[in-house]
């Protein structure tokens, strides 16, 4: 494979095989930014991938309190799933146990989609009978009492069918600081990027995941063409200077979310270059065969 | 675009009814069309054309140079994506049933403003008459959903028997304010006279001036809650004083307990 080379670190010349995900989200405020984000950090745990979690899930971004509607500290959260319906059980889920239970917390719709999924209209028999509907700008809000005062939530949020998930940058460096240096800088980039959330722990996961296994009824398994310690005995991918591999996925509303995404991660790795960061970027696919949105690196470079 | 207006030739010899002439009903027709349009509501004939001199333009928005006591249903049956205008005083019924639009009114208005309202914002600057937002005799449930906002005063009964939606009293409100409330939100940012909230059972109603609720309304202490947050701020661009009321710290008094009892009166403590 003839590598393109920038600022040192090599590019494959591959691409980002991703899928149609069903992708919605919420605005959580609250009286300080501790604690809205503390909601969307709960909210948003255990929502690494759909495979075993049911949905994926992360923080977009942090909302000034300009921004809100209530005029308090917001964190907007985004979450995904493989169908409205998956989409829907998870939100309202999160929702109720998470958002719902955490001090001073308030939710808005953030999503502008096609659809509308409720979830102000599924929490709010927890009122039971006390709770008080307002209609606002013919938009429906509820207000639960809760034991710290009252639970504002609006009654539907959006939920578009053209978001994206599985955009990937697979990053590969001498060793683990060095690689985690250049991948952390990506993550940081992709957090300042609107409509796009990076699902892993911090954005980053390594136990990247091939499809199949040597087991029987095993859908997926670790991705041996990608783990420096079987360098010699598979049929690796890695080159001899390739001493750890981290990866980020990327889930975005729109296929240009997870594009922006990926070229802003693509950038900050190229820029802090080999000697402090990464030697190497690639990306997973399927073939091509499955997913319908590709994203071949080399159109993001800079 | 210049808006189509109706310009008032003289003050009506009986009351008309002005529903008609609504930008969705007046599409399609020709000034000749309109001006034959019957408005009286006796015997004797009165039309259109004798009570104004129409000059054309964009549909999307009417006005009316010129108002009169006698100009009832104004703007009923308003659709969304509309507006009226009107420089004077109007009759009974301004926007009754309307479905959504914006009505503004620089006079005064009759009694009966945005009854059955789905989704207008309707401004008077002057006064209400009696049953702002109310329903008519024989109707179970007013106003459903909108925006009213009076600058003046309003007459007795103001937000009778209100379901959804925000009506705000800049000025006094006459005796038995959001009687029967259904549900929804009031403010009163003047005084209000009488008895408050009688039979309330789901609604807001939000009072610059503290007063004595009656034994049925029971004291919740003193509130922040997220809700007056948000409101202040989707109102600060219809009614700043209605918003910095809300920005206050409130008193919750919950009631009518007579009823359902699970509305409320929020009042600065």
């Amino acid at each position: 494979m003839p590598d393109i080379v920038r600022n040192g670190v090599r590019i494959d010349d591959n691409f980002a095989e991703a899928f149609p995900m069903s992708g919605t989200g919420i605005l959580i405020t609250a009286p300080n930014a501790k604690w809205a984000r503390q909601a969307a950090l709960t909210m948003t745990g255990f929502a690494t991938s759909v495979i075993g979690c049911g949905c994926e899930a992360g923080i977009d971004r942090e909302v000034p309190p300009e921004e809100t509607p209530d005029g308090r500290p917001g964190v907007r959260a985004l979450l995904f799933a493989m169908s409205s319906k998956d989409a829907e059980k998870q939100l309202v889920n999160r929702l109720g146990q998470c958002v719902l239970t955490c001090p001073g917390s308030a939710v808005y719709s953030t999503v502008a989609g096609e659809f509308e999924i409720k979830v102000g209209d599924a929490v709010r028999q927890f009122g039971d009978k006390w709770q008080m509907s307002k209609v606002v700008d013919s938009r429906r809000y509820w207000r639960v009492p809760v034991m710290d005062g009252e639970f504002f939530c609006e009654g539907k949020v959006g939920l578009t069918k053209k978001s994206v998930g599985g955009g990937n940058l697979l990053i590969m460096g001498a060793d683990w600081d060095k690689t985690m240096r250049a991948t952390e800088a990506a993550v940081a980039a992709i957090d300042g990027v609107a409509d796009a959330i990076a699902p892993f722990p911090g954005g980053i996961v390594r136990s990247g995941s091939k499809v199949g296994s040597q087991y029987k009824g095993m859908s997926a398994s670790t991705n041996d063409a990608y783990c420096p310690t079987l360098r010699g005995v598979t049929k690796s991918a890695l080159d001899e200077d390739i001493g750890c591999v981290l990866e980020i996925v990327i889930d975005g509303l729109t296929d240009n979310a997870v594009r922006e995404a990926m070229r802003a991660g693509l950038h900050a790795i190229i820029e802090m270059g080999p000697e402090q960061g990464a030697k190497r970027v690639g990306a997973g696919n399927y073939g091509g065969k499955l997913g319908p949105f590709h994203y071949h690196l080399k159109d993001l470079l800079p | 675009m210049k808006p189509f207006t109706f310009t008032l030739r003289q003050e009506p010899p009986q009351r008309v009814d002005l529903s008609p002439l609504t930008p969705d009903r007046l599409a399609g027709k020709s000034i000749a069309q309109i001006e034959e349009i019957e408005i009286g509501v006796t015997r004797i004939s009165t039309k259109v054309g004798d009570i104004f001199k129409i000059s054309e333009g964009d549909l999307k928005s009417l006005r009316y140079e010129g108002g009169s006591s006698r100009f009832d249903l104004l703007g009923a049956k308003l659709l969304p994506g509309f507006e009226i205008h009107v420089e004077g005083d109007v009759g009974a019924q301004c926007g009754r049933l309307a479905k959504g639009g914006k009505i503004a009114i620089a006079g005064n208005a009759g009694p009966h403003v945005a009854s059955g309202n789905l989704g207008a914002d309707i401004e008077i600057k002057g006064d209400a008459g009696d049953f702002l937002v109310g329903p008519l005799a024989g109707e179970l449930a007013g106003m459903a959903g909108g925006r009213v906002i009076v600058r003046g005063n309003a007459g007795a009964r103001a937000g009778d028997r209100l379901r959804r939606g925000i009506v705000v009293i800049e000025g006094d409100a006459g005796e038995d304010l959001g009687a029967r409330v259904i549900a929804g939100t009031i403010f009163v940012l003047g005084e209000a006279k009488g008895r408050i909230g009688y039979l309330n059972k789901r609604g807001s109603i939000v009072l610059a001036r503290a007063g004595c609720f009656g034994s049925t309304y029971v004291d919740c202490g003193p509130q922040e809650l997220t809700f007056t947050r948000f409101l202040a701020r989707s109102l600060r661009d219809h009614s700043a004083s209605a918003a910095d009321l809300l920005s206050r710290k409130l008193r919750r008094y919950g009631g009518d307990t007579a009823v359902y009892g699970k509305g409320e009166i929020l009042t600065p403590d």
